[in-house]
C-alpha cells in the first residue's frame, strides 16, 4: 500500500501528538459549550449533524423495508407519510444544508486563509446555538406525533389539511435558518477581511471559492424560505388566507416563494463538496487544479445561475408556456459551469503522479455519480421530458444522485482529507478504502433502479405500488442495506482512529494548503505568527523547496 | 427515432417492452417523448463515457509508480473553450427539442373531445359530457385526441398516465388542461403524483382505451340519463340564474348565449376572451370580472356550487346557442329574483 500512497507519516515509535492543541486547550463541557473557536464550533457541528443523519438514515432505512411489498404491509400509510417527511426534512435541513459549510467551513476557512477565527466568533457560537434550537423543535414535532407533510410543505396540503404538528417542524426549520444566515455573513465577512498579507482573491484555494458562494446563497436565499414558513404557521393559526383559493390567495404562490429558496439551496448542497474535490484532486494528482480560474468563477456562476432556475420544479403546475420557456434555458445554462469543473477535475489527473488514498477513492465516486446526477437532472430541465419524469421515482434517483452521491461523497472525501487535520491521528488506511467502495457499490444499487421505475412511471411518497414494480424495489432494498454498512464502517473506525490511529504529523499528504503547515491537530489561535503568502495556490514546487529547507535546517 | 426508421423504431420499442424495464407506449405522444429520451439518454451515455474515461486512463498512465514527478499545466484557454461551447451546444438543442415537446404536450387540437376531470382526496371522478360519470377510472376512444379539464376540490394532485407519457397538476381554484390521443387499446396506470395526504398512493385509477366502437357501446351503456349540459341547465333555473341572464333587452345581466369563445369589454376597458376558466371564475367572484355596462349586482355563488356543479354550469353556458329555452324556464317556473340565497336543490349543490 505505500507504494502508492502519498502518506509521509512521522516515525511512529517516537511520534507523539503536540503538547498542546484547539482539543486539550482547555477542558470540561462548558469549555466546548462556551467556546468562541471555530474549530471547536466545527466539531460541535459535527456531533449535532451526524446526530440527525443518523434520525434521517433510520427513516430511510424504514421507509426502504416499507417498499419491499408492494401492499405497503410493514406500516400504516399515515406513518409511511411521517417517515418520508422525517426524513426529507431532517436530511435536507439538518444534515445536507449545513454538514459541509458548518463542519468543513468553520474548521478550514480561517486556517486555509492564514487567520485566526472567522471574523464573528461569538456569532458563530450563536450560530450553532440557533442551529441546536431549531434541531431540538423539530426533534419535539417528531417525537410528539410526527409531520406528514413531506419536506416540500406543498401548499394547501399542509396549512388546511394534515392534522400533525405542522407549526413545529416549520418553527425548528424557520429557526435554523438563521443558523445558516449567520454563519454565511460571517464566511463572506471573514474572506473578505482576514486574508492573510499576500493571500490575494486569485491565490485562494478553489475551496474558498466555492464556500464564498455558498455564503452568498445562504445570505440572500434563506431569508424567502423563512417569509414562506411563517406565512404557514400564520395561515394554520389564524388563517391568513394567502394560500388560500377560497379567500382569493394562491397556492402556487408558495410554491414559488419555497423553490426560491430550495432551488439555490440544492447548490448550497453540492458547491461546497465541489471545493473538497479541487482539494484532493490536486493533493493526490500532485498538480494544480487544472484551470484555477474557470473552476473558480463557474463556482459564482452557479450561484448566481441558481436564483433563476427555480421554476423548473413546477413545469407541470400550469405556470405560463413563455416563463417555463425562460426557466428551461436558465436550467441548461447552469448545467454548464457544472460540466465545466468536472471536466476540468479530470483534468488535473492528467500528467499527475496519482495515488489511490481513501478521500481519491471517494472522490471518483464523486465524479461518476455527480456527472450521472447532472445529466439526469438536464434530463428533467427539458420541458417536454419533464412532464414525464417529474414527481416519479426518476427525480428522486436525480437528487439522491447529486445529493448523496455527489454532495456525501465529498463530505467523506473531506472528512478523511482533513481527518489527520482535525485529531492529529489518521483512519486505518484499508478499511477507509474498503468503506469507500461500499458505498459507490451500494449507492448504485440503492439509486439506479430507481431511474428506470421512474421513467416506468411509479409516483414518488407511494406509500403502496402496483406489484409489477416489485423486483426493482427489491433491489433498491437490497442496495440500501449495502450502503448502511458503507455509512457505518466510517462511523466505527473514525472512532476506533481517535485513540489508536497513527500519529499524523502536520502535514500527511504533504498538501500545499497554509492549513497544512501547521501542527495537527492546531493551536487554538491557529498561526502563531501570522503567514506571508508568497506563492500560488496548488504550488507543490514550493512545498517541495519548504520541505527539503526544513530537512536542512534540522540536519 | 422513428422518423429516421419507423423498422428500427419498432424492433426497438417491442423490444423494450418485452423487457419489465420500458413502459408500454400507448398514445401518439409516447414515441415523440421516448425518441427524446433516448436522445438525452444518448448524450449522457456519451458525456459520462467520456468523464469516466479520462479518470481511468488518467488513473492507469498517471498512477505515481508509471508517473513519480507530476508535470505542471497551467490550463488551456482552447480546451475550457471546447468543454464550454460542445456541452452547451448540446443543452441548447435539449432545450429547443424539449421546448417543441412540451408545446405538442400542452396544446390541445382544436377538435378535441372533453372531459371534466375532479380531483378530491382520495378519489377521481370523470365527468363526461353525455352525463357519464366515473370514479378512479376514465374511458377514451383511441384514435381520437381527448383533452383533460382538471381541478382539485382540496389540495394540489398530479394526474399522470405513464403509458402516454402525459402528467398535469390538478389545482384548488383553477382549470388545468391536458390531452392525449391513445393509440393502443388497453388498460393503463392512473396515478396521482402530487402528495396529497394519507391515502395519496390509493389515489390511482384505470384509463381504460377502447376501440371507437367499443367507445360507443360503452357511453351507450354508462349513461345517467342527463348530460352533463342538461344537468348544468337544471342548476342554471334552481339558481335562478335565469331571471338575469335572461338575454331579454332589459335584463341586468348580460345573454349568455354564444358568449364562450367571444371577446368580452369589461368594465375596466379590458377585453378577456370567455374560456372555461374566465366562466368558473365569474361564476365564484362576479365583482372581479365586470362586463361593461352592467352593474355590480351578481351575488357570489362561492360555497353554493361544487366543483361537479361548476362544471355542469360551464358545460350548460358552453352550448348555449339561443335564449330560447332560458325565457321558456323563467315564464313558467316563475322563479323570483332573489333565488340565490335560497336554499337550492338538484345536482351538484351543496346542501348547508
Amino acid at each position: 500500500m505505500s507504494a502508492s500512497t502519498v502518506l509521509k507519516l512521522p516515525p511512529q515509535e517516537t511520534a507523539d501528538l503536540p503538547k498542546k492543541s484547539y482539543l486539550n486547550s482547555e477542558y470540561g463541557l462548558k469549555s466546548w459549550l462556551l467556546t468562541r473557536d471555530h474549530k471547536r464550533i466545527a466539531i460541535l457541528y459535527l456531533f449535532s449533524t451526524v446526530f440527525f443523519f443518523t434520525i434521517g438514515g433510520t427513516a430511510a432505512a424504514f421507509i426502504r423495508l416499507n417498499l419491499l411489498t408492494p401492499g405497503g404491509e410493514l406500516m400504516a400509510a399515515d406513518t409511511y407519510n411521517k417517515l418520508f417527511s422525517i426524513h426529507g426534512i431532517i436530511m435536507v435541513f439538518f444534515f445536507l444544508v449545513p454538514i459541509a459549510p458548518a463542519v468543513l467551513g468553520n474548521f478550514l476557512i480561517p486556517l486555509m486563509i492564514g487567520a485566526k477565527d472567522v471574523a464573528f466568533p461569538r456569532l458563530n457560537l450563536l450560530s450553532w446555538y440557533l442551529f441546536v434550537t431549531g434541531g431540538a423543535c423539530e426533534l419535539y414535532a417528531i417525537i410528539w406525533g410526527g409531520m406528514d407533510t413531506g419536506w416540500t410543505f406543498t401548499t394547501p396540503l399542509s396549512t388546511h389539511y394534515v392534522n400533525t404538528h405542522v407549526i413545529g417542524a416549520a418553527l425548528g426549520i424557520f429557526i435554523a435558518g438563521f443558523s445558516s444566515i449567520l454563519t454565511g455573513v460571517n464566511f463572506i465577512v471573514t474572506i473578505h477581511r482576514l486574508r492573510a498579507p499576500g493571500m490575494t482573491w486569485f491565490r485562494l484555494p478553489l475551496f474558498i471559492w466555492s464556500f464564498y458562494a455558498t455564503s452568498i446563497i445562504f445570505v440572500l436565499a434563506t431569508p424567502v424560505i423563512a417569509i414562506a414558513l411563517v406565512l404557514i404557521m400564520m395561515e394554520r393559526t389564524i388563517g391568513i388566507g394567502v394560500f388560500d383559493p377560497a379567500r382569493g390567495g394562491d397556492p402556487l404562490l408558495f410554491q414559488h416563494l419555497f423553490w426560491f429558496y430550495s432551488h439555490p439551496a440544492v447548490y448550497v448542497m453540492i458547491l461546497p463538496g465541489m471545493g473538497v474535490i479541487s482539494e484532493v484532486v490536486a493533493c493526490f494528482s500532485r498538480k494544480r487544479v487544472f484551470g484555477y480560474t474557470a473552476v473558480a468563477f463557474s463556482s459564482v456562476a452557479i450561484a448566481v445561475f441558481s436564483f433563476f432556475v427555480w421554476a423548473h420544479h413546477m413545469f407541470i403546475m400550469g405556470i405560463s408556456n413563455y416563463s417555463a420557456l425562460v426557466f428551461s434555458l436558465m436550467t441548461m445554462l447552469v448545467a454548464v459551469p457544472s460540466a465545466i469543473k468536472i471536466f476540468n477535475w479530470s483534468s488535473t489527473m492528467y500528467k499527475g503522479s496519482i495515488t489511490f488514498d481513501t478521500p481519491m477513492l471517494y472522490t471518483f465516486s464523486f465524479i461518476g455519480l455527480f456527472t450521472m446526477g447532472g445529466m439526469t437532472g438536464v434530463m428533467l430541465g427539458c420541458l417536454g421530458m419533464d412532464i414525464h419524469l417529474t414527481e416519479t421515482y426518476f427525480i428522486v434517483a436525480h437528487f439522491h444522485y447529486v445529493m448523496v452521491g455527489g454532495m456525501v461523497s465529498a463530505f467523506m472525501a473531506g472528512l478523511h482529507f482533513w481527518w489527520p487535520k482535525m485529531t492529529g491521528r489518521m483512519y486505518p488506511e484499508a478499511l477507509g478504502r474498503l468503506a469507500a467502495s461500499v458505498l459507490f457499490i451500494g449507492f448504485n444499487l440503492t439509486f439506479f433502479p430507481q431511474f428506470i421505475l421512474g421513467y416506468m412511471g411509479m409516483p414518488r411518497r407511494y406509500h403502496a405500488y402496483p406489484p409489477e414494480f416489485q423486483v426493482l424495489n427489491v433491489l433498491s432494498t437490497a442496495g440500501a442495506s449495502i450502503l448502511a454498512v458503507g455509512y457505518l464502517l466510517p462511523m466505527l473506525y473514525l472512532t476506533w482512529s481517535l485513540k489508536y490511529g497513527k500519529v499524523a504529523g502536520s502535514n500527511p499528504w504533504r498538501a500545499t494548503g497554509l492549513e497544512w503547515q501547521i501542527q495537527s491537530p492546531p493551536l487554538t489561535e491557529n498561526f502563531l505568527e501570522t503567514p506571508v503568502v508568497d506563492f500560488e495556490a496548488y504550488d507543490f514546487e514550493w512545498l517541495a523547496n519548504k520541505e527539503k529547507n526544513e530537512v536542512q535546517s534540522v540536519g | 427515432m422513428h422518423f429516421i426508421s419507423p423498422v428500427l423504431w419498432q424492433f426497438l420499442v417491442k423490444w423494450l417492452s418485452r423487457l419489465p424495464l420500458f413502459p408500454p407506449e400507448a398514445s401518439s405522444i409516447a414515441p415523440y417523448t421516448d425518441a427524446f429520451f433516448f436522445f438525452l439518454l444518448l448524450i449522457s451515455i456519451v458525456g459520462t463515457g467520456i468523464v469516466v474515461l479520462m479518470v481511468v486512463s488518467f488513473s492507469m498512465l498517471y498512477r505515481k509508480e508509471k508517473n513519480p514527478e507530476a508535470t505542471q499545466i497551467e490550463g488551456s484557454t482552447l480546451l475550457e473553450a471546447t468543454w464550454t461551447i460542445i456541452p452547451l451546444a448540446l443543452f441548447m438543442i435539449a432545450f429547443v427539442w424539449g421546448a417543441l415537446l412540451y408545446f405538442r404536450i400542452y396544446n390541445p387540437p382544436t377538435n378535441a373531445m372533453n372531459i371534466y376531470i375532479v380531483g378530491k382526496q382520495w378519489m377521481w371522478k370523470a365527468e363526461h359530457p353525455g352525463g357519464q360519470h366515473e370514479i378512479n377510472a376514465l374511458h377514451v376512444p383511441t384514435g381520437r385526441p381527448v383533452q383533460l379539464t382538471m381541478i382539485s376540490q382540496d389540495v394540489f394532485h398530479s394526474f399522470s398516465i405513464p403509458a402516454f407519457r402525459v402528467k398535469r397538476e390538478v389545482i384548488p381554484g383553477r382549470y388545468t388542461t391536458v390531452w392525449f390521443e391513445a393509440t393502443q387499446p388497453g388498460t393503463y396506470h392512473l396515478f396521482c403524483t402530487q402528495y396529497c395526504g394519507t391515502l395519496h398512493s390509493q389515489m390511482i385509477g384505470e384509463i381504460v382505451a377502447l376501440t371507437p366502437d367499443d367507445y360507443q357501446k360503452w357511453t351507450a351503456g354508462s349513461t345517467s340519463g342527463a348530460s352533463l349540459a342538461q344537468n348544468g341547465e337544471r342548476l342554471f333555473a334552481s339558481l335562478g340564474c335565469a331571471s338575469c341572464h335572461s338575454g331579454s333587452p332589459d335584463a341586468h345581466g348580460p345573454s349568455l348565449a354564444e358568449v364562450y369563445g367571444s371577446k368580452l369589454q369589461m368594465a375596466n376597458g379590458s377585453f378577456v376572451t370567455v374560456d372555461d376558466a374566465f366562466l368558473r371564475d365569474t361564476i365564484l367572484n362576479p365583482t372581479m370580472h365586470q362586463v361593461a355596462g352592467y352593474a355590480p349586482i351578481m351575488p357570489t355563488y362561492q360555497g353554493q356550487v361544487s366543483e361537479e356543479g361548476l362544471i355542469s354550469l360551464v358545460e350548460y353556458i358552453k352550448n348555449l346557442n339561443s335564449n330560447y329555452r332560458v325565457q321558456q324556464t323563467l315564464n313558467t317556473s316563475q322563479v323570483q329574483t332573489v333565488a340565490p340565497s335560497a336554499p337550492a336543490t338538484g345536482q351538484g349543490v351543496v346542501k348547508q
